[in-house]
């Protein structure tokens, strides 16, 4: 085990060098206009002085390797047009708490809805008329099917226009925080709601689970010890990353309550060439989601011990 | 289910027994009561079953009534989007309206005239919508095609060449990784606004998700012991790929691309969200939702938002039931 994750970790700082690399590339392709507010009003030189402050005009190898230089001593550089000369880090350490409190209350709001509601409409699959799980797949669909912008804004104007939730997101007032972790939590609802009920159902209709029916196991006490904890294990899988996700924001979210954090960040800076933040967020959430995946893998093979990665099974 | 499996076991029980009071009329008394001669072709003769696989999917799915009714309101949203600059007393979507003063008709409210009303520069909304509607179903189409067809080309290499597996692997990991908000950016920079650079933008960036889900299909059937007989027989790898894979993964491959097109609209709506989405002289669902956003505080102008919010949410729930229920009938385990 031990040695499968450090084999794993190791690639992983391939792949991000990778992608840090590409990303490095793509950034400057962008036309140099974005890195000036009053561009056709500078003079050729001005110009110049200022692509070299920036570090611009050093060949790529070179730019990247001064980027790295930074990472290694936890330096992530400074910002040059978000917010002109503060600390990179400083700016992203300042906006993940709010995110990130927003997203986990958000995510365990929707842990405590989503998984009864799976577990109600498998159990109801079974049942004559399937009320539950109608209108459970009626909601999931609604969910799915309309696209994210369009029921974020439905809720912010009805909860606004109705129930007279406050409009906008203010750190202090809690009843401001109410729409904003609805919308967040809808999703993930849904999302976990659909697969639990899938992974259940597939899961009743096992030879084991025939087996403890017909030995005269309860049916609530075959839902909760057998059904339940074998199909958990796919779900615990994506746990982490949905835990480490929040950290990101949701953008919809977040531009549509004003809220200060993470959501907006990384496409207001690519928009402002902001290099160095964008390489820096980039760096950031690519690490996030390697190390995710990373850590739903070890769970799942820790709560489902027929799970192994040391040795290669199945497919060849 | 069970009943559409009785109905075909009367169907054959029925042709049987008719076959065989044919064969006794033809029969003469004599040869009814001599014993009968062994044949090796009557032995050979096995049961006939008239079963046909797309037959029994179409059959199914037009048992769920559900889906049938949105199919028939998407052919009719489609229909009508095709129809609609062609029937009489329509406006163009870009032409702004004056009223007898010399002025422009500016943000009216639904009336008789203008079924959905104006916008703020007088453009009639109804003729707008639906503008918008064909342009985002052709956006949604046209990605969604390319998807499926790069989806399973890559998909398929990438399963069934083991050799090509962890190359291909780690080449997903980099991609994936690689925000997709930067490089839309990126590519609307380099290329002008337009619809054609969108198609681009969310192929571009789309199918990587397809082709891995193809992958871990493809992983999870190539070695079952139907197609270690094929590959035993030696079945050349195309006919393979062909005749024994692609045609079991029929029904998660329509799931999802019917999929992919609400998807894609969504993304358009998106990529309108951050600024970098088509102009408005084609108006498209995701322009207009988005100006209507803008206008949602004024209380009077806001059905220039629920308009084609209406319109957008009904399309995408639509493809959405379409496509689990085609799902479903296309898995042969639900046909008998």
């Amino acid at each position: 085990m031990a040695k499968y994750i450090i084999k794993r970790l190791v690639r992983s700082l391939i792949t991000l060098f990778i992608i840090i690399t590409i990303v490095f590339s793509l950034l400057r392709l962008m036309p140099i206009e974005g890195y000036f507010n009053n561009f056709d009003k500078l003079t050729e030189t001005q110009i110049q002085v200022k692509l070299n402050s920036l570090g611009l005009n050093d060949p790529l190898p070179v730019q990247l390797l001064h980027f790295y230089q930074g990472v290694f001593q936890g330096d992530l550089g400074t910002s040059n047009k978000y917010r002109e000369g503060a600390d990179n880090l400083h700016i992203i350490l300042e906006k993940i708490p709010i995110s990130l409190t927003l997203g986990l209350i958000a995510l365990a709001i929707a842990l405590v809805v989503g998984l009864p509601l799976g577990i109600l409409m498998a159990r109801s699959s079974r049942t004559r008329w399937k009320i539950g799980d109608r209108l459970g797949t009626v909601l999931v669909v609604l969910i799915q099917a309309v696209p994210a912008a369009v029921y974020h804004i439905l809720i912010q104007f009805f909860g606004s226009e109705y129930l007279n939730f406050p409009m906008l997101f203010s750190q202090g007032k809690a009843i401001s925080w109410v729409l904003p972790i609805f919308s967040l939590s809808l999703g993930n609802i849904a999302y976990y709601a659909m697969w639990l009920r899938r992974y259940m159902v597939d899961e009743a209709n096992k030879d084991y689970i025939r087996l403890a029916r017909a030995k005269g196991v309860p049916g609530s006490a075959i839902s909760r010890r057998h059904i339940f904890r074998n199909a958990m294990v796919p779900l615990i899988q994506y746990l982490p990353n949905s835990i480490l996700f929040t950290l990101m924001g949701s953008l919809y979210v977040e531009s549509l309550y004003s809220v200060p954090g993470m959501g907006g960040l990384l496409v207001n800076v690519i928009k402002v060439q902001d290099n160095t933040l964008v390489q820096a967020l980039v760096l950031i959430y690519a690490a996030i989601s390697i190390l995710g995946l990373l850590l739903g893998d070890i769970l799942m093979a820790i709560l489902d011990p027929r799970i192994s990665f040391s040795k290669k099974e199945g497919a060849r | 289910m069970k009943t559409y499996r009785n109905h075909k076991t009367q169907q054959l029980g029925k042709a049987l027994e008719e076959h065989q009071e044919r064969r006794l009329e033809e029969m003469s008394e004599e040869e009814l009561f001599s014993p009968a001669q062994f044949d090796r072709t009557a032995a050979e003769r096995g049961g006939y079953s008239n079963y046909s696989y797309w037959g029994s999917t179409l059959r199914s799915f037009l048992k769920n009534k559900v889906a049938v009714f949105f199919l028939c309101v998407v052919a009719l949203t489609l229909l009508f989007t095709f129809i609609q600059p062609l029937l009489p007393g329509q406006r163009d979507p870009n032409l702004v309206n004056y009223n007898e003063n010399g002025s422009f008709v500016m943000n009216l409210p639904p009336c008789e005239e203008y079924w959905f009303g104006t916008n703020s520069i007088g453009q009639d909304l109804w003729a707008r919508i639906w503008s918008g509607t064909r342009t985002s179903l052709f956006i949604g189409f046209s990605v969604a095609c390319v998807e499926a067809i790069l989806g399973i080309l890559v998909g398929t290499l990438w399963g069934y060449v083991r050799k090509l597996d962890f190359v291909f692997t780690e080449l997903y990991n980099v991609f994936d990784n690689v925000p997709q908000t930067l490089v839309l950016i990126l590519i609307s920079y380099i290329l002008k606004p337009g619809v054609s650079t969108i198609i681009f933008a969310l192929c571009l960036t789309g199918w990587l998700q397809t082709a891995r889900f193809i992958r871990n299909q493809i992983v999870i059937i190539r070695d079952r012991d139907y197609n270690l007989a094929s590959r035993c027989l030696g079945t050349p790898t195309f006919r393979l790929v062909m005749r024994n894979l692609l045609p079991y993964l029929v029904s998660v491959i329509t799931l999802r691309m019917a999929l992919a097109i609400p998807t894609a609209i969504g993304n358009e709506v998106f990529v309108t969200y951050i600024g970098i989405g088509l102009p408005s002289e084609i108006p498209s669902l995701g322009n207009l939702i988005q100006v209507g956003r803008e206008l949602m505080k004024v209380p009077a102008l806001r059905y220039q938002l629920f308009f084609p919010v209406t319109v957008l949410a009904i399309i995408t729930i639509s493809f959405y039931v379409i496509g689990n229920a085609f799902a479903d009938a296309a898995d042969p385990k639900n046909h008998i």
